[in-house]
């Protein structure tokens, strides 16, 4: 079997696992979900009708059934805030979070990689010591806080950037997501920074290292491509196994910030108590994690021959 | 699900009669003691707030809104008069108590369940890895969000979600430790002298990969610190008016233009201080069993 195959074929499991955690959200509701969702004004006559349109009287099995054949219509369930369909409303959020997701990784690259070679190029150096103490900082920062921080200083004092929102056309967009990115980038950078400093350790250790060393290459062009190319692999698969916290953080920077994507839906359907939002936004974010994982799999296989399933 | 880097499993675990005598005291690692001393500090400030402070952290006193940092009120006051190191020593006392807790039910399931898996791999193995694939699809914040809306905010649920989410990285730590311990010569002579599987798990290997699990707690509870700062910051965490940093980083954010900025920064600085010790604390103890490979 081809690696793709195997690796789809180990989707299915995750995925139809996706499904009944989320399914399950609605059976942690204390008391009757019903009742509970549609608070204390609520009517008997509305409370049972959002029953029936649940299934909620049916066996637990019969209710998860309902539930697939609905996702499978695509319908995610109607909003109880607005009325309308669930799924439109977070489909037309997902531009705004997906740009602050690819903007943030980008940005949590560039913040890596000089830094992480400033450190690797002089091990034990006083430079070591002082990249190495970034990260232990960087852990226990709370993103929003940082993301508070940031607009006081750059937007609030020096008006460098907007304060919040997600800007108009690609540059605008540039502008305005510079802040909210920059925050998610700092909170998954010391993650990036340790990983790629102890690669690039291992790297300069290898014995083509010492190699092209003797050959009497550059140090410049030694670490351009030797070093940095080597290293970087391992520094992509450590932010790939940390999309999760990537996608997540921007739950809460999207609130900071104002930007109208599906962590914004998500926090404001919480305070709306509209819960079928809330559960299609957590469904769409285990799916988007799920699918980003499953590229950056087959990716790898596409770029490095070495990459198979019987390792 | 998190940012945090699994520690990669020791290739060779020395049997505990060969091993070399550890050439250095934890107290001699500078990492360990300073983070240990640190979160000492903290933890000793926050169990003593009633004698640090004259003030309550949550009677209100509207004469006093909003003042300035003084010899008495070392960090002012916040709008309703409360002072804001009074309510900084007891919010973090909250935090801490609900962190520490809440980090012990995940460590102790996702170790047995590790172990299990682990040790007897086939069918047992594949199905408790795809329940760590199904909740490692969530993002980490996701999952704890979403759980707590439908629980209802306070402790009580936060224990709930923290359990239900983070079980799944000590298993997996502890899995891989285990999956190479049992290959060992000690675990083969104890299997051949009959003990049984329960016991060679509990006394034989766990005592040789626990130490993975609690290098990881560190970083756990700082993770841990952090939602419940976060969720606090969202009206999902412990209900006002208990003090609590993340809902004082909320209330405090809207006097940020008016110079108050001390009302946001310092439960923020607070979270950090208390991740930086628990960091060192990992750092010191992953140096004290691999020397050599920080």
């Amino acid at each position: 079997m081809t690696f793709v195959a195997q690796r789809l074929l180990m989707l299915v499991p995750v995925a139809i696992g996706v499904t009944i955690v989320v399914f399950f959200l609605i059976h942690l509701i204390p008391g009757d979900p019903a009742r509970t969702i549609l608070g204390i004004h609520a009517t008997p006559q509305r409370i049972a009708l959002l029953r029936k349109q649940w299934g909620l009287n049916r066996p637990l099995v019969s209710q998860y059934l309902l539930f697939m054949d609905r996702l499978a219509h695509g319908n995610l369930g109607q909003s109880l805030f607005y009325g309308t369909p669930a799924r439109p409303l977070i489909i037309g959020r997902l531009p705004p979070t997906l740009w602050l997701i690819v903007y943030a990784a980008v940005l949590a690259i560039a913040i890596s990689v000089p830094l992480a070679t400033i450190a690797a190029t002089r091990k034990d150096a006083l430079r070591d010591h002082v990249v190495r103490v970034v990260p232990m900082l960087g852990l226990g920062m709370p993103p929003f806080w940082v993301g508070i921080l940031l607009i006081y200083a750059l937007a609030l004092r020096v008006h460098a950037f907007p304060v919040s929102g997600y800007g108009t056309g690609f540059f605008g967009h540039l502008r305005s997501m510079f802040l909210p990115a920059l925050t998610v980038a700092i909170a998954l950078s010391p993650v990036v920074i340790r990983a790629l400093r102890a690669s690039m350790l291992n790297v300069l250790g290898a014995e083509y290292i010492t190699t092209a060393r003797s050959k009497g290459v550059p140090a410049r062009r030694l670490f351009l491509r030797h070093v940095l190319r080597n290293a970087v692999i391992p520094a992509v698969t450590v932010l790939g196994i940390n999309i999760g916290y990537l996608i997540g953080g921007t739950v809460i920077i999207e609130n900071i910030f104002a930007i109208p994507g599906i962590g914004q839906l998500m926090i404001n359907s919480i305070f709306r108590r509209d819960f079928p939002v809330v559960q299609g936004v957590t469904l769409v974010f285990g799916v988007l994690v799920v699918v980003v994982n499953l590229l950056a799999d087959l990716s790898y296989a596409a770029l490095d021959p070495r990459v198979r399933f019987d390792r | 699900m998190s940012a945090i880097s699994f520690p990669e499993p020791a290739v060779a675990i020395e049997p505990a009669e060969h091993a070399q005598p550890r050439p250095r005291r934890w107290y001699r690692q500078p990492a360990l003691a300073s983070g240990a001393i640190l979160l000492g500090i903290i933890v000793a400030a926050a169990i003593a707030a009633p004698l640090l402070t004259p003030y309550n952290p949550i009677k209100q006193n509207l004469n006093d809104s909003l003042l300035f940092p003084s010899a008495h009120h070392l960090l002012g006051t916040d709008q309703l008069g409360r002072d804001t190191f009074t309510r900084l020593l007891y919010g973090l006392r909250t935090d801490l108590r609900i962190a520490f807790i809440a980090v012990l039910a995940p460590f102790c399931i996702g170790v047995t369940l590790g172990s299990v898996a682990g040790y007897f791999g086939g069918w047992v193995d594949v199905v408790l890895m795809r329940l760590v694939d199904i909740v490692v699809a969530f993002p980490f914040y996701v999952l704890i969000i979403a759980l707590v809306f439908v629980l209802g905010p306070g402790q009580r649920s936060i224990y709930i979600a923290i359990t239900l989410v983070g079980w799944v990285s000590y298993a997996r730590i502890i899995r891989g430790e285990i999956l190479v311990a049992k290959r060992q010569e000690y675990v083969l002579a104890a299997r051949s002298a009959g003990l049984s599987a329960v016991r060679i798990m509990a006394r034989h290997l766990l005592p040789n990969v626990i130490t993975q699990a609690i290098i990881y707690a560190m970083s756990d509870i700082v993770q841990d610190i952090l939602a419940i700062v976060t969720l606090g910051y969202f009206g999902l965490g412990v209900p006002p008016p208990t003090a609590d940093l993340g809902s004082m980083i909320n209330d405090g954010q809207n006097f940020l233009p008016t110079s108050h900025w001390q009302l946001t920064t310092f439960p923020g600085l607070a979270v950090v201080v208390v991740g930086l010790s628990l960091s060192l604390i990992g750092d010191g103890l992953a140096d004290l069993i691999r020397p050599g490979q920080s």
